[in-house]
């Protein structure tokens, strides 16, 4: 049985539909038309999407690979528009859309008194056709086509807000360093190109086992293995969408939005693409160790260091920023001991779990009226409940406690990356088992400040008549009315997203992880495959919870867990002398290890004074003063000397020709003959 | 004797004496035209000449299409002359500058 092509057509185009309904005609159809056609678009994408995840799995469907439309034939070279639809795909379609579809439903409540409604559901939208199209594609360059896409989504949506300045200047920084990502992105594209011929995936996968031996000369002396060029290209791209160490800075920013799309976008779908990416590359990683080692390095020191920064920072919404850059690092170790399908299922858990934080902690902003220091929140738990039981079974899952979705993701990616041998793979270790301690330590830390302890805000006296203003006009910590919870449209995502956030691990890891779930859709060499070392080792869901319980990670999650518990909720003052007894360490979580302010002086500023260069040197020196204006000038110079010959007097004219034709003659006379 | 030397000599002074009006005369525009008309037959000598000289007949013919277009080209230069006076009131050459640069 095959899957049918308009199925398929209409899980990618719905939501494009909605985008342009909502954009176009927001005015005709107003706030509630708008966000009606957009869910139904997505409602719509999400529903096709479980039948196609339950046609392959269940059903017997074969995989789909098929062209839909060829955009341009060059030479060799198609360029097509397909889709290629396996499990990896179906599974990502299914957390793609039915996020975006929770997401959408949030927003009502969310943006209900902001005046670019219509636009905002279209802009999301829009980044659910993006992503369809991104992970659906199977070919690189719509692959591409859907990699810009979401980033110009994202670039949009972080700046929804465009009248704050610092909105802009986060969604620009999230344009320019995704830029960098992008380039080393479509260099590797060319480098398949190049090499194999091709840019169909089918063609490429069968193809790139005759990338090993083949080099890439840079120079005289030096040869590139060109499986490694391809795969760490690519993974630059990987890198700057998925906000892996050196291009990460963009991701905290990017909170400047608002929250919903911080939960759809910068949490559980785009960032992820970059995962989803390598995932689907496996066969030309699994030719290069050395550039997994490479992506495992990475991944493991932003796994560690940036959830570092999650402890100290006080903005609500930051600390789960953070927190999913350690999370991503963690599905970036997985991919670098070829545990694809621990990184993939980690990116499904971490999807659920990361989006019910983000939202539970919008939720949390809405009822303290757009305040998002946490040292202005406690004991919000009475006034919220809801959202204070489904946050903590996001912080649960986050941490990694067993039975929760996200131990089952986590505890198999530590142990996978404990079973490698690859290079690297001993600091790669250290780093998540480390980082599991500074995950819960963060993530308690932002319960206990949110939801519990002292109440450290004031509800104003109720003053005047209808002058109040909800967005905080306030001073910090002082609010208009008491804080309530939020309405069903904000926590009925919120329960839907709970569910998941506690369940998915313990149903699905068996066959996801260990059960060849993903079939021909992930390749990985023999004698690397640390996922089957695993799965000789695993007795059920149960056993694996269980067992975990006597594991050192659980051990670093009791340990972190005390430690908050100890310092939030009996000892409030002890934070503050912890800081100053380690002024210097803190001070570099809370610069964040100066990174924004090197790339802010080296590559901001020196970009500007080579753009200043040019412009002053290149542009007004050389082409308007040499060349424009010179050579006006030159012409205007000649001319003037030449003006003295022209007397205006005949007897001169008359006298040059003469003079010219004995000349004439007489070098004729004298030579020519 | 009179020998071909003598006609071409002849055609020479008369060039000459032709070129020196161009540049001596600086101020009448009518003895430029008449400095032409003298050129103008310092070739005509020559062709008739060495028309004689070489038995061709060609030469005289030659002579007089280029007296015919003498005569043209002086009644034109003479038109031009009388509308530069009535534009300018004067021939005197020094004062018609106005093509300088």
């Amino acid at each position: 049985m095959e899957l049918s092509t308009s199925i398929l057509l209409t899980i990618a185009l719905a939501p494009l539909a909605g985008c342009f309904l909502a954009g176009f005609l927001g005015r005709v159809i107003g706030r509630a038309g708008a966000h009606t056609v957009t869910i139904l678009g997505v409602a719509a994408s999400c529903g096709l999407s479980f039948y196609v995840l339950y046609q392959l799995v269940l059903g017997g469907a074969a995989v789909y690979n098929h062209n839909v439309y060829t955009w341009l034939d060059v030479g060799q070279i198609s360029l097509s528009v397909g889709f290629l639809v396996d499990r990896l795909t179906a599974m990502m379609m299914v957390v793609v859309t039915l996020v975006s579809l929770l997401v959408h439903v949030y927003t009502i409540g969310y943006m209900a008194d902001d005046d670019g409604y219509q636009r905002f559901f279209s802009y999301i939208s829009l980044f659910t056709f993006s992503m369809l199209m991104l992970v659906m594609s199977n070919n690189f360059m719509q692959l591409f086509f859907g990699w810009e896409a979401v980033g110009l989504v994202s670039y949009l949506l972080i700046g929804f807000w465009a009248r704050r300045p610092t909105a802009t200047f986060a969604s620009l920084k999230a344009f320019l360093i995704n830029r960098v990502g992008d380039f080393g992105f479509v260099l590797g594209v060319a480098a398949v190109l190049y090499f194999l011929g091709s840019l169909d995936y089918a063609t490429v996968f069968a193809a790139a086992p005759s990338l090993a031996g083949k080099t890439l000369a840079i120079s005289q002396n030096v040869h590139w293995d060109a499986a490694t060029v391809i795969a760490v290209l690519l993974f630059i791209g990987a890198m700057g969408k998925s906000a892996q160490v050196p291009l990460h800075v963009w991701l905290p920013d990017s909170m400047e939005g608002p929250t919903p799309i911080s939960a759809l976008i910068h949490a559980a779908t785009m960032v992820t693409a970059g995962i989803f990416m390598v995932a689907r590359m496996s066969p030309i990683y699994e030719l290069s160790p050395a550039a997994l080692s490479f992506v495992m390095v990475i991944g493991a020191t932003g796994a560690l260091f940036t959830g570092l920064i999650g402890i100290v920072q006080n903005d609500i919404k930051r600390v789960v920023a953070y927190s999913t850059l350690s999370q991503l690092g963690y599905m970036t170790v997985a991919l670098g001991v070829s545990a694809y399908a621990g990184a993939v299922f980690h990116l499904m858990t971490h999807a659920f779990f990361k989006a019910l934080l983000f939202l539970g902690a919008g939720s949390v902003i809405i009822a303290m009226h757009h305040e998002q220091d946490m040292r202005y929140m406690g004991g919000l738990r009475k006034y919220m409940p809801v959202t204070w039981i489904t946050m903590w079974v996001g912080a649960l899952a986050l941490c990694g406690v067993p039975f929760f979705a996200g131990f089952y993701s986590k505890d198999s990616i530590i142990e996978a990356v404990g079973e490698s041998h690859r290079w690297g793979a001993g600091y790669a270790y250290f780093c998540v088992m480390a980082g599991v301690f500074v995950t819960a330590l963060y993530t308690f830390r932002q319960m206990y400040l949110t939801f519990h302890g002292k109440e450290r805000f004031t509800v104003a006296a109720h003053h005047g008549h209808g002058a109040h203003d909800d967005h905080g006009h306030h001073a910090p910590g002082v609010l208009a009315h008491p804080p309530k919870e939020s309405p069903w449209v904000v926590t009925l995502p919120l329960v839907l997203l709970a569910i998941p956030s506690l369940a998915v691990g313990y149903f699905t890891i068996g066959p996801v992880l260990f059960g060849d779930w993903f079939g021909g859709a992930i390749h990985v060499e023999e004698g690397g495959n640390v996922l089957a070392e695993l799965g000789r080792e695993f007795h059920g869901s149960l056993a694996m919870a269980l067992h975990g319980f006597t594991q050192l990670p659980f051990f670093l999650v009791l340990a972190a867990f005390a430690i908050t518990t100890y310092i939030y909720l009996f000892k409030p003052a002890l934070a503050g002398r912890i800081k100053k007894a380690f002024l210097p360490l803190y001070t570099l979580l809370d610069r964040k290890y100066w990174v924004d302010e090197v790339y802010y002086a080296v590559f901001a500023k020196g970009g500007v004074a080579l753009g200043r260069l040019f412009a002053k040197r290149g542009d007004g020196k050389l082409i308007d003063g040499a060349l424009v204006n010179g050579s006006a000038g030159l012409v205007r110079r000649t001319a003037a000397g030449m003006r003295q010959l022209q007397s205006g007097y005949l007897y001169h004219y008359a006298f040059a020709m003469i003079f010219g034709l004995v000349l004439l003659l007489g070098g004729y006379w004298l030579f020519g003959r | 004797m009179i020998t071909l030397s003598h006609y071409i000599v002849l055609g020479a002074v008369l060039f000459c004496i032709a070129v020196a009006g161009l540049f001596i005369n600086r101020k009448n525009v009518i003895v430029l035209l008449m400095a032409i008309e003298l050129m103008l037959l310092a070739v005509n000598t020559n062709f008739v000449a060495f028309s004689r000289f070489l038995g061709d007949v060609s030469g005289q013919v030659f002579v007089f299409f280029i007296l015919t277009v003498a005569a043209a080209e002086s009644a034109i230069g003479l038109a031009i002359l009388v509308l530069l006076f009535r534009n300018r009131s004067t021939i005197n050459i020094a004062e018609i500058d106005s093509m300088k640069g």
